[in-house]
């Protein structure tokens, strides 16, 4: 076989083309204003917040794809778009296991959305909070993803629960506990296999790590690439932390003012950084 | 028109103006069309309190001509303070006749409890509901539950179910359990015990729902599904009453109250359906509601 | 034979944009091919661009300029300086490891582990790739209570077979491997020589680093001498 003309177009999970969000008003000029050139994400006409602005990447099948950039650049806000957590201004997302990637997922029905969301994507938040259900114990949490997916069999959602906390080496015996009252790296364990319940295809991380302590950061890295390797998830990963990034992802995007700066192998952006500012990034690492 | 003597005005047939009464007919009309839906009324004053039996008020005064029959009971009882006031009240207002025989009448209004005797297609059955909204429980904003119920977003209602199942080893749930309507909308049966939530489903009458206070209208209407929720492995259950006897007809497949003696201790046990039990009292001849639950009683009693 | 890699006109230059634009010429129009089955030695002075011409070709590093054609099973022949991401990682995962001379690996996974990992595709394959695995560092002489222990706690001469047990294991096409035998003793030197002449056997072409003479000695078809970015001469073995 030949693939000489080997189309890289028919293989991605995910296609992300001009993705853009900005708060406030805005006119035609707004995007030419802001941006990495002019140093600001604020558009001096409208004051309006271009949070990120023509963001384009394709994800392929059990890749891992890191997002890394300062605070306010722009990273959460992609992942939260892409999970239906805000609303896009602009831009198209498609998803291969969804109606196989012919349509935009963010014109699609809430009802939709939920199913992509409850089916075919997962999230782990920063804060456990974000995606933990505090009033709930851990199992109920996970639970809640396996209900999302019409399964209503106590014996077997326990079941899976159970199989998930082993997974993510959470004690079984607490499932049945509150959340509230486990360390931020059990919490953050939950929210793992809660995200994962589902068998999603496609996982977001955001900032899993930043709240933790080095060696409990280093458990939860461990975790991820443990069941990337064993589940093959394509995973967006967005941190600040260029130490996540090089241990995680195979590919990285730049961002800088909401807009990508350079995008390339995780080990070229790390090793010969092309833009200034990611130069500037590298140089800065412990 | 009937006379008020006390201000020398006339009120409208059944208190209710014209117009709000149509009102209110359409909206029972859409109650009707979409099984378990919550419609918003007007939800006009009336000369009691809300939380008082408003909303019930509100859809018998709607849909009562003067050849109706109405029955008022209030957690089985035709005697209670509230069921008579709300009688005397529809009656003064409309001058319909007035009965304690579920067999006789045409609507019955009832305030947490479906009665024991079997409704027949010529009978309307409203209920007060106190909270018509199932899922505030795990949701506290209305736009949000609106939304839930758009989407069919149940999980965290099944959670609730779970959490009750792990902490208590049972969905403890007693009055109000949720079902599921037509398959599709979760509904608040009202505060109806366990007892009485298989007999909403596949019935013969029509179930209407009035919450006043909360300005909501629902409907049940005859043979429509409705299933209280359970897991595969977790089943739905009725109040059991095998080890009781009724004091005076030594009856136990109903529904029963708990009697505590004067002495503090003792306790006896009653049917709750007032008029069930004067039928029996008098060795009447009842056709009760039939459910698979109280099939399995009965079943096991021969 | 065919030639599995050419290079034409290979320029490299880093701009340091945060240093007021600096740039360090660090590779200037390098020319070499290498057939399939050949070992190609890089000798020259530290400094000289041996390591960066490594990682170019890898593709850590991205070139300035020029060719690099290389002969693919998966997409034929394909110019490394152009191919997108993704035909770089599959060739990664597929035909072209490098091997550092510093070992990296992920925190709390075993000697054994992380040799299996390189071949585990799915969970199911471990057992038989722990075999393979364990078999490879027994050959390279790694004491067997260091087997289940964890290689971040090890020696550098330990951490060196772990690295060349994970570079070989799942016989790459093309091999690009750094200082091999820098920090082993004259008997493992030996093994690890045998090792890679094995792979040669079958066809692997190998890009090697060494300051050894004994290493190039043993392995090298042809020795390529850097200096200053550029090179010197081609020496035929």
């Amino acid at each position: 076989m030949h693939f000489n003309n080997h189309n890289s177009t028919h293989e991605w999970v995910l296609k992300v083309e001009n993705l853009t969000k900005i708060y406030g008003e805005h006119t035609e000029n707004t995007l030419a204003n802001t941006g990495p050139s002019k140093g600001t994400n604020i558009c001096p006409e409208t004051g309006s917040i271009v949070a990120c602005a023509n963001i384009s990447f394709e994800l392929f099948p059990g890749e891992v794809l890191g997002i890394v950039g300062e605070s306010g650049s722009g990273k959460s806000t992609i992942v939260k778009q892409l999970f239906f957590d805000l609303d896009v201004t602009m831009g198209s997302a498609l998803l291969r296991p969804f109606k196989n990637g012919e349509v935009n997922i963010f014109e699609e029905s809430n009802q939709k959305k939920r199913f992509m969301r409850n089916h075919l994507m997962g999230m782990v938040y920063q804060n456990p909070r974000d995606g933990l259900n505090f009033a709930f114990t851990s199992g109920g949490n996970i639970a809640e993803k396996l209900l999302m997916a019409d399964l209503f069999h106590v014996g077997k959602i326990r079941e899976r629960a159970a199989e998930l906390l082993d997974k993510t080496e959470v004690p079984v015996a607490r499932m049945d506990d509150l959340p509230a009252y486990f360390s931020g790296g059990m919490q953050q364990r939950v929210q793992i296999s809660k995200a994962i319940a589902n068998n999603p295809p496609l996982l977001f991380l955001d900032e899993v790590t930043s709240g933790l302590d080095v060696s409990v950061q280093a458990r939860v890295l461990d975790l991820i690439r443990g069941l990337q390797h064993e589940l093959g998830i394509a995973m967006i990963v967005v941190s600040h932390d260029l130490s996540v990034i090089r241990m995680l992802t195979d590919r990285t995007l730049v961002l800088k003012n909401g807009r990508i700066v350079e995008r390339g192998l995780t080990d070229q952006i790390l090793q010969d950084p092309q833009h200034e500012y990611t130069q500037l990034l590298v140089s800065s690492l412990l | 028109m009937i006379e008020n003597k006390k201000f020398n005005t006339s009120y409208n047939y059944a208190f209710i103006d014209e117009t709000t009464k149509k009102e209110i007919r359409r909206k029972l009309l859409k109650a009707v069309c979409i099984p378990g839906y919550q419609v918003p009324y007007s939800s006009p004053e009336m000369p009691i309190a809300r939380g008082w039996g408003t909303g019930g008020l509100h859809v018998t005064l709607a849909i009562i001509g003067q050849s109706d029959v109405l029955k008022m009971i209030d957690q089985g009882s035709d005697a209670s303070v509230n069921a008579c006031n709300l009688r005397d009240f529809v009656h003064m207002t409309t001058d319909c006749a007035t009965t304690f025989d579920t067999r006789e009448a045409t609507i019955i209004q009832t305030r947490h409890r479906i009665t024991e005797e079997k409704l027949s297609d010529k009978q309307i059955m409203v209920f007060q509901v106190p909270q018509p909204e199932p899922l505030r429980r795990v949701e506290r904003y209305e736009y949000k539950t609106r939304q839930m119920h758009a989407e069919s977003d149940y999980a965290k209602m099944w959670l609730t179910l779970y959490e009750a199942y792990v902490k208590w080893g049972d969905v403890m749930q007693g009055a109000g359990y949720p079902v599921m309507v037509n398959g599709r909308y979760i509904m608040s049966p009202s505060p109806i015990p366990r007892w009485d939530v298989p007999n909403l489903n596949n019935s013969e009458c029509l179930y209407l729902f009035g919450a006043g206070r909360e300005k909501r209208l629902y409907a049940v209407p005859p043979h429509t599904k409705v299933e209280p929720l359970e897991f595969e492995d977790v089943k739905f259950h009725v109040e059991d009453f095998s080890n009781v006897k009724c004091e005076s007809t030594g009856y136990n497949v109903a529904y029963m109250d708990e009697m505590y003696q004067d002495d503090g201790v003792t306790k006896k046990f009653y049917v709750n359906d007032s008029n069930f039990l004067d039928k029996l009292i008098e060795k009447e001849e009842v056709v009760q509601h039939s459910n698979k639950y109280i099939k399995k009683i009965k079943d096991a009693l021969q | 034979m065919a030639t599995i890699l050419e290079v034409t006109n290979l320029r490299k230059c880093f701009n340091l944009h945060i240093l007021n634009d600096k740039k360090i010429e660090a590779l200037i129009d390098v020319n070499f091919s290498m057939e399939e089955g050949e070992i190609v030695g890089l000798t020259g002075k530290s400094g000289s661009g041996k390591s960066t011409l490594m990682k170019t070709i890898y593709r850590t590093y991205l070139a300035s300029s020029g060719e690099m054609n290389y002969l693919s099973k998966t997409f034929g022949k394909i110019n490394l300086v152009e191919a997108d991401e993704h035909q770089i990682l599959q060739l990664r995962r597929k035909e072209i490891t490098y091997c550092s001379q510093f070992l990296k690996v992920i925190p709390r996974v075993t000697a054994i582990d992380v040799v299996a990992d390189t071949i585990v595709k799915k969970e199911s394959d471990r057992p038989l790739a722990r075999e393979i695995s364990t078999d490879l560092i027994k050959t390279l002489g790694l004491p067997p209570e260091l087997w289940d222990a964890f290689p971040s706690t090890f020696s550098g001469g330990e951490q060196q077979r772990i690295n060349i047990a994970r570079a070989i294991i799942a016989k790459p096409r093309f091999l690009l491997v750094d200082e091999p035998t820098a920090s082993l003793d004259t008997k493992t030197k030996d093994i690890v020589i045998e090792l890679i002449l094995g792979l040669k056997k079958n066809g692997t072409s190998v890009l090697l680093i060494t300051h050894d003479e004994y290493t190039l000695q043993r392995l090298s078809d042809k020795t390529i001498h850097l200096q200053h970015g550029q090179i010197l001469e081609q020496v035929f073995a």
